[in-house]
Formats: C-alpha cells, structure tokens, sequence
C-alpha cells in the first residue's frame, strides 16, 4: 500500500511513473498536452527550435490563437501567423483557426480535448481551469511550454494540498465567481502560494460544470497551482459525450494529508466584488453601490460560458444598459456564440444595447475589443484588475458575476439585479 | 556567481501585468520588452536602472500571467538579480528557466531601500548591503534547480541530458 494520496498527488504519481510522492518532491513527468496560445506560443516554438525540429507528438499539442484575435494590428497579425505557420509545418492538430477558435479555457473542455486524470501544461496562467474537470494542470511559461513541445516533458515540485469544504445551497444570484472570490477574499492571493487548491463538498457537488470552471479558473488568483475537483456524474455526464480519449478518475483517499482544511458555508456567500486593485480586495456587491462606471465587460475564460450569458441575459431582458456605459459581451467560444443565437440571447443582448463580438480575450488583458481611457472604470467577469490591466493605468477594473455585471450595466453602477425596476 | 549594484526596491504582490503591460506584448524581442519593464509601477524604471542593478520586492512578486515577457524584460534592462520575500509560482519557474537569477530573503528585503548598494553571491546565498553593512544569508535552491541555474537555463539542461540519453543507447 502506498501513503495515502490527494487527487494531485496521485495525478502527479502517476505521470512520473511513481507509486507514491511526497510534497516537496522534485519531480520529471510524462505530459498528456501541452498547450500555449499567440502571446506565448511564439517564444515557447523558438525555444523548442533549440532543441529539435519536430514537436515530441504533433496530436498533444495544443495551440490557441485566442488573445490578440481577430488580429487587431499588424504586429499581433505576424504573432498569429508565426504560429499557424509552426502549426502546418508540424502537422499539428489541434489548432483553431478564427471563425472556430475559442478562449483557450473554455474551449478545450468543450471540445473535449482534455479529460479527467490528465496532466497539463500551459503557457497560460488559467491553465489551471481543467481542474474542475478532475485534471491536474498547471500555468507555466514559455520556456516550461518549449521544452515540453520538444519532449512532452516537465519537471515539477509536488504541491502541499488545501482543501475547501463548501456546504450549503448558494443565494439566488450567487454562482461561482462569488464562491472563488469569497475565498481569494479569505485566504489573499498568495494564499494558496506553490499549493494545489482542492474544491469539494456538497455546494461544489451541485454545481454545473460551467460554475466549477469559473472555480478552478481563479485558482491562481490566490497563488495556487491547480484548482481540483473531484470527478462525479456531473463530470461524466459532461466529459464522456465530447472526449477525445478515455481517461483515468483519481480521487483523494480519505486520510491524505493537506496543509490547511478551510470549511465554507455557502449560504453566507453574497454576490461578491473585488475592488481595485487585488482580486483579494472583496466586498459584498450591496455595499459598493456608489460607485459609478464607464464599461461592462461580460465574457473571459472565468465566465464566458452558456450559464454566464444566459445569467446575464435574464437580467438585460427588456432592459438597456445605461447610456454612460458600454457593454461588451464576449461568449467565449463559437459554439456558445451559437447557441446565444439560438437561445435568443443574442438578441436580447442587442436590444439592451450591449456590443457582441465573437469570441476573443480581448479587453480582458487590455488587449483589444474594449480598453479602458484614462481615468475610466469598469464591472467585468473576468478574472484580474491589476493596475492597467483593461488599459490606461489610472483605469480600474471591478471583477463581479455575470449577474451584478449585467445589473450594473443597466445602473450605471455597481448594482444587483433587485435594484433595477 | 557575484554581482554588484543599486537597490530599487518595491512593494508586495507586484504583478506581471505591471511588469510588462499586455500593449507591449506584441512583441517577443527582449530590448524592445526591456524599454516598458515596470511601467505602469515606475515609469521611470527603464530610464534609471543600470546594468547589474538589483531589483527587491516584498511577498508574491511576480504574481498573475505566465508572460515570459516580464523576466525577459526584467533580464534584458540589465537587472541582475531579484531579491524577493516570495515569488508567484510561475514567475520563480520562468526567472529559473531563463537564467535571470532570483532569491528569497525576507530579512534582506527589510534591510534594503532604494538606492543602496547590494553585493550579492548566487553560490553561497551571500546578501550584503554595502551602504550600512549588514549582511544576509537567503535559502540556497534545491539541488536539482541549481543545476539548470548552473546549466544557464531549462534549455541548456534539456539539451545536456538528451545529448547524454544519446549516448548511452
Ligand atoms: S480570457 Fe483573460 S484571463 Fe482568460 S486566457 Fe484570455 S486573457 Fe487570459
């Protein structure tokens, strides 16, 4: 019998070829993707280049041409295409060219390229998202991401593992944003410093997966190296209609051991803020109201999804967003821009005056689609409000749920969904 | 390794976003990145910092995207080290893949200011503040990410030990 394990633990074991492993262990693990997108693929392809001409295995690499596009310049127009360029000479097979891609987040669990039991990297911090899919993966940069194109390999420090209870049925308005940003609140965002972050109880069990995404997304919004949650039939139910392969479920043994156990209770959980310029600088929605904005950005790789459009619509429906404030809404991948279409959405989307644009990172790294001027402020979904973030740096970023987005884009201020006649 | 310079010292949580604002991210070529290195903390950064100046933060630096563009920029303006109480996860693995030193020593972040002169010595962990004479002693690395340090970065390892496999079969 080998020490009792947590899901990362085992996860990692497993890829190293190991029965057992100890946190603090200093590992070399066999990678089931590797994935990266136009920001950090083009450094990650030129230090693969140092090392061999061909990727270690053309069917595991992922590339996502997600941030910068449609091309909004010239320059982000020769980032893009020095990847696709690497992608044809490779033969490398899952790349989405505009028209099909996606926020990277958002649409590998969709299209089923990652499953549960996999290990991940990705130069890309949220890589950490596909942990709510009962997978271990993990930000990395583009060196990390090279050498892993050219050997499907990586080396790693087996995490210390916290574990969160979170019990209880959660308030009409509240979803997962405000789950995960109650605990960043809590626990700060180096809280969860070198640690796998492990998210269970009977709150998490009740929820879509859509909500558990937004969950393990701002795991590194506390420090943290992955997001896990365990697999259940709300996991099969999602994974085994669109999986590319068959996969592994490991779940903790009862008596693994964590560094810290932290109980939540959910019914406690307000709709949540977090105010400029920490996502730790939470405060409850209700309290915040004085604060006027310029912009709602609904959309990213936290809560562009299905849920989060149809959460906002039911508040914009017959409605219109104030005239001082533009909203932009982003569903984050063509096949929920799809299905915002069909479920008619879209529509009342267009009625409330809202901007819809297909799916890109956008405005949510300041990039394009939406960047804030000097001075200006915005309630977004997305994930940070680091100081010039969304653009100008005196600009401030409020990160809420899609519902108190799409409320304050009617206010005109941060808002709840009650305030709104 | 040893190296010699001015202190510029920072707060806690400074994140990659400052570092290396996502306008510039347009670019992968290092003097360019190094131009708009903390701008939107210090804008003035660029213009001061001298070669083999050394940069000291307090907890969490480097905190947020995984851009390798920030320690590329912070390598390429000339810093020669990074003195930190802790670095993001992703930051610490980036600055030791690429080769930009980086060490953890909360006493010698509070015993540093801007503008002090610091010696450093990578090999025994040696801080000294040459400007009031203390000195400090930050943890050494483990021994297998010492050897990418000393291999100049994940790269020139990666290549080594293929090189080695290679061999023997
Ligand atoms: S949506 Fe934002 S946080 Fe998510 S991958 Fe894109 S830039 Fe990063």
């Amino acid at each position: 019998m080998s020490r009792p394990m947590t899901i990362a633990e085992k996860i990692l074991a497993a890829h190293a070829g190991l029965d057992e492993v100890v946190p603090g262990q200093l590992i070399e693990c066999d990678l089931d993707l590797v994935l990266s997108n136009d920001v950090t693929a083009p450094i990650a392809i030129d230090e693969c280049r140092k090392i061999t001409d061909r990727v270690w295995d053309p069917d595991r690499v992922v590339m996502v041409p997600d941030h910068y596009t449609p091309a909004k310049d010239i320059k982000s127009a020769e980032l893009s295409k020095r990847v696709r360029d690497f992608v044809r000479e490779q033969g490398i097979s899952h790349y989405w060219e505009v028209g099909k891609v996606g926020i990277e987040h958002a649409l590998l669990p969709e299209q089923g390229v990652c499953v549960p039991g996999d290990l991940i990297i990705g130069a890309d911090s949220h890589t950490c998202t596909y942990g709510a899919l009962g997978c271990f993966s993990t930000g990395v940069g583009s060196t990390d991401a090279g050498v892993g194109l050219a050997t499907g390999r990586a080396w790693f420090k087996v995490p210390e593992s916290i574990k969160f209870e979170i019990d209880g049925e959660l308030a009409p308005g509240v979803s997962g944003k405000d789950v995960i940003l109650h605990i960043i609140g809590m626990i700060g965002v180096d809280g969860a410093l070198y640690k796998a972050m492990e998210f269970t109880g009977s709150t998490i069990r009740s929820m879509s997966m859509d909500g558990r995404m937004t969950i393990s997304n701002m795991a590194i919004e506390a420090g943290g190296k992955a997001g896990l949650i365990e697999v259940d039939d709300v996991t099969r139910a999602y994974v085994d209609p669109r999986k590319e392969r068959d996969y592994v479920e490991y779940h903790s043994d009862p008596d693994a051991v964590y560094a810290a156990v932290y109980h939540i209770d959910a019914t406690q959980i307000e709709p949540t803020v977090a105010l400029p310029h920490l996502p730790s600088n939470t405060r409850p929605a209700r309290a915040c109201r004085d604060i006027d904005i310029d912009q709602v950005v609904i959309g990213s790789c936290t809560n562009g999804r299905i849920e989060d459009m149809r959460a906002a619509a039911e508040v914009l429906k017959g409605r219109t967003v104030d005239p001082r404030v533009r909203c932009i809404i982003i569903p984050a991948t063509q096949q929920i821009e799809r299905q915002c279409i069909e479920e008619g959405l879209t529509q009342i989307f267009l009625d409330a005056n809202c901007a819809v644009s297909t799916p890109t990172c956008g405005p949510c790294l300041g990039g394009h689609m939406g960047c804030l001027a000097h001075g200006e402020r915005a309630v977004t979904t997305t994930n940070r409000n680091f100081v010039g973030r969304m653009g100008d740096p005196t600009s401030e970023v409020i990160l809420a749920n899609p519902v108190v987005a799409a409320a304050s884009a009617v206010a005109g201020h941060v808002a709840l969904p009650e305030d709104l006649d | 390794m040893k190296f010699e310079g001015n202190a510029h010292r920072y707060g806690r949580d400074i994140d990659t976003d400052v570092i290396i604002p996502a306008r510039y991210l347009t670019t992968t070529v290092p003097e360019e990145l190094a131009k708009h290195c903390l701008e939107d903390l210090d804008p003035s950064f660029a213009s001061k910092v001298e070669p083999g100046d050394i940069l000291v933060a307090e907890e969490n630096f480097g905190c947020g995207s995984s851009r390798e563009h920030a320690p590329i920029s912070i390598k390429a303006a000339g810093v020669s080290v990074v003195i930190a109480k802790s670095f993001a996860r992703i930051f610490y693995r980036n600055s030791i893949n690429i080769g930009l030193p980086i060490m953890e020593c909360a006493e010698a972040v509070d015993g540093i200011k801007t503008g002090d002169r610091v010696a450093v010595d990578a090999d025994t962990g040696t801080i000294k503040n040459l400007t009031t004479g203390e000195e400090f002693h930050a943890q050494p690395f483990p021994p297998f990410i010492q050897e990418i340090i000393e291999y100049g970065g994940l790269i020139p390892r990666t290549k080594a030990k293929l090189a080695k496999e290679q061999q023997a079969s």
